[in-house]
């Protein structure tokens, strides 16, 4: 049985830093992964996206269309983006966190309304506030990890020692309170 | 031992494991983490970056022919810039094994263009690997130097973007430690004077005949037997993306080794399946072949010609549509382009320059690229690296020739594409006489790669300190004898520049110096630019008229409200460029106090 995640965002959210926690700790786990991100131009403030996929033995490292059994978007529009990638009975996840392209920061065009309305009709959606629950904790770079906190619970892999994955991966004057973000990404799904 | 690798540390282990000993490369997307890669062993490999491909791949050749077992890697039109040497290079053969990676780009991720390099192993008449996945790729370096000393020939180890930054589990093993060989001088090896090259020439044709008995019983070709109605044949990641499709149902010729491609193993396929898929991107490379020898199969007659031959893109292909997908309103999805960081040195430039009439804007590779874009739209074309200086020249030979004179060119380039091939274009404009107009856009370092050090930066790959390149002296040397240096964030210095350089009626180079706002610091940059990125600006919203002036810069940490009609600024993004503040006309945007 393989398994799918795609991690999607705005070049500089910290997708990739999620994305190498998960997999190391899949990897562990003694799953078989594989893992695929575009690197290079799309990095300058444009979407980027980390596919993560797991099982016994995988073969293909990217997601096809509608494949994804949970779409983790840390940035609302992006959710839209890359919806049609997800499998139409799996789960997004995402950050209310609206960050304008450049046509919309310059008044171009509207950051288009009513997109996790959209999505939440159609699929089974978890709204994270991760913004908020990241400046409580003190640091707004953390709504990383605690959007995987939440993507381990909805996947059903929190049996595997993520605190000793994050210890191991983090600068460490960053654990402790990526740490509390991770937990408190798990403790927002049932 | 095994590791999460992408593909490019896969081959950078794969290079430590097979006793490479010397490795050169430019950086190019999706290329560039394999030396940045093949650096961290230090203690071992000596890494140098090159100026350009072909630079790296006759270093290479160098380390080759002095014994050590030696690596070029590049993207995939980097090749195009070092085929002249390893055409040659193809005829003399190795004394320590070599590898040359191409890393291509089906889909153009980050690249011009979307060429198959396969077809320079066919045409350099070289041997070739294909990985599919992180363990082939660590393994198959050392399958490709144990080819390359065996068979006397460097080899072409072919990667695609998917292979590059895909990650997978990888088996590590030790070190092999191999000497480097003894060097002794051989003329009737390696001087390819006409009458010993045609002497080699005779030497490759055997080379290749041994080469394909090889193909057909290496196991890097090996087949999968499963129901025989169809059959797969499919080479690096897209084999994986097959198997992802068809998983057991079909039966697989797995090609690792592809040139010269196995044809007793294509015919053994051939006759057992009823039917033929070949799985490959790009070019109909296979499937040539698989029809020489008398097959009818579906090709590029089924899949597309160009693009990633992904799973999703397979299986439209074969059933007609994808697997399920949600409905909904994709137009609501607002597109999100790449752009100039927030604190971009090119930003102040390109938003003077675009204000220019009657100019032709020849433009390379690079951040800067994004010149063309808007707000700035300040850029005609781009071709190759190195091609702004040498193309503009070409065009303004040509509105002169129209007694077209006021209509001017303005060639922009960075740092690193001038060292790369932008000096000879250079050379071209003063000895030709030229009035073109070259910008040297200096930030440092190269930007787009995700900064590597380069010749004008003074640090080497693996960190030690050395001579800067000093690009005015060697713009003086070239002969241009009008150059002005600046800082490209002081908007009226900028204008003032290019006022300057468009009165002038011959050759003339603006070179403007400022370090990317990603850049790390070195202790010189510390010293010059003292109070880079440092401060912080806001919009007084009682003076801001909603003009939209600062918005035009395209910055990505200002944004406008619609309603108030004011422009804000992000503090969590400025970093005081000031290029906002100086374009502002009611002076609504100053520093903030700290």
């Amino acid at each position: 049985m393989i398994k799918n995640i795609l991690l999607v965002g705005v070049g500089g959210q910290g997708t990739i830093l999620a994305s190498k926690l998960l997999t190391t700790g899949l990897m562990e786990a003694g799953y078989d992964v594989k893992m695929s991100e575009i690197h290079g131009m799309s990095q300058r403030g444009g979407s980027v996206s980390s596919q993560v996929r797991y099982g016994d033995k995988v073969e293909s490292p990217v997601i096809e269309l509608g494949g994804a059994d949970i779409l983790v978007s840390f940035e609302t529009m992006e959710a839209l983006r890359w919806l049609e990638y997800l499998n139409p009975k799996g789960k997004v996840v995402v950050n209310n966190y609206e960050m304008g392209s450049i046509s919309i920061l310059s008044g171009k065009v509207d950051y288009p309304e009513g997109i996790i309305d959209d999505i939440s009709q159609k699929v089974d959606t978890l709204v994270v506030d991760a913004a908020k629950y990241a400046e409580e904790l003190g640091n707004s770079k953390v709504m990383n990890v605690i959007l995987l906190g939440a993507t381990i619970k909805s996947m059903g892999l929190e049996n595997i020692d993520w605190e000793k994955i994050i210890r191991e991966n983090v600068k460490e004057r960053f654990i402790d309170i990526n740490i509390e973000a991770f937990k408190k990404g798990m403790s927002l799904v049932g | 031992m095994k590791k999460l690798l992408t593909g490019n540390e896969a081959i950078a282990r794969g290079a430590y494991e097979a006793g490479i000993r010397y490795a050169s490369a430019y950086p190019g997307t999706p290329s560039t983490e394999i030396l940045e890669n093949v650096a961290t062993y230090k203690d071992n490999i000596l890494a140098e970056w090159a100026p350009n491909e072909k630079v790296a791949l006759e270093s290479a050749i160098g380390a080759s022919i002095a014994g050590a077992r030696s690596l070029a890697s590049m993207k995939h039109v980097g090749v195009n810039v070092a085929a002249d040497a390893l055409f040659t290079f193809a005829y003399t053969g190795v004394n320590g094994g070599m590898v040359l990676i191409t890393a291509d780009e089906p889909g153009q991720h980050s690249s011009q263009n979307e060429q198959d390099n396969r077809n320079y192993a066919k045409f350099a008449k070289i041997p070739m690997l294909e990985p599919s996945d992180s363990q082939e790729s660590k393994d198959m370096v050392k399958t490709a130097i144990e080819i390359s000393e065996e068979y006397d020939t460097p080899v072409l180890f072919r990667m695609t973007t998917r292979a590059c930054h895909s990650k997978g589990i990888v088996e590590c093993n030790d070190r092999q430690d191999v000497e480097i060989k003894d060097y002794e001088k051989n003329i009737n090896k390696y001087m390819t004077v006409p009458a010993i090259a045609r002497k080699l020439r005779v030497k490759v044709e055997k080379r290749m005949e041994k080469l394909l008995n090889f193909s057909n019983t290496t196991e890097l070709n090996y087949f999968e037997w499963n129901d025989t109605k169809i059959g797969v044949i499919a080479s690096g990641t897209a084999f994986r993306f097959a198997k992802e499709v068809f998983g057991d149902s079909v039966s697989y010729l797995k090609l690792g080794f592809t040139n010269p491609l196995p044809t007793e193993k294509i015919k053994e396929f051939g006759n057992k399946v009823d039917k033929i898929y070949i799985i490959e991107e790009n070019d109909p490379y296979i499937e040539e072949q698989v029809k020489i020898l008398g097959f009818d199969c579906y090709g590029k007659n089924l899949f597309p010609a160009y693009g990633e031959m992904t799973p999703d893109v397979i299986r439209k292909a074969v059933y007609g549509e994808t697997k399920e997908t949600l409905e909904y309103d994709k137009e609501k999805v607002v597109g999100r382009p790449p752009t100039l960081c927030a604190g971009c040195p090119h930003r102040g430039f390109f938003h003077q320059l675009g204000k220019r009439k009657n100019v032709m804007i020849a433009g390379d590779i690079g951040c800067y690229t994004l010149g063309f874009a808007d707000p700035y739209n300040a850029m005609d074309f781009n071709i190759c690296m190195g091609a702004s200086i040498s193309a503009g020249h070409g065009a303004q030979q040509v509105f002169n020739m129209k007694k077209t004179p006021d209509k001017r060119v303005v060639s922009v380039m960075g740092d690193s594409t001038f060292f790369h091939t932008g000096i000879n274009s250079l050379i071209d404009v003063t000895y030709n006489k030229s009035n073109t107009v070259t910008v040297i856009l200096d930030n440092r370092i190269t930007g787009m790669t995700g900064h590597q050090e380069n010749p004008g930066t003074g640090y080497t790959l693996q960190g030690m300190e050395t001579p800067e390149l000093d690009i005015e002296a060697f713009v003086k040397a070239a002969g241009i004898k009008n150059i002005v240096k600046i800082d490209p964030n002081d908007i009226t210095a900028v204008k003032n520049a290019l006022d300057w350089a468009l009165s002038l009626d011959e050759a003339s180079v603006i070179i403007t110096r400022w370090p990317c706002v990603l850049k790390k610091f070195s202790k010189q940059d510390k010293e010059e630019f003292e109070d880079a990125f440092q401060s912080k600006y806001e919009v007084d919203d009682d003076t801001c008229i909603g003009c939209r002036a600062c918005v035009r810069t395209g910055c990505p940490a200002i944004s406008f409200d619609k309603k108030a009609k004011k422009s804000t600024i992000d503090l969590n993004q400025c970093v005081g460029c000031s290029v906002c503040s100086q374009v502002c006309p009611v002076k609504a945007i100053g520093k903030v106090e700290a």
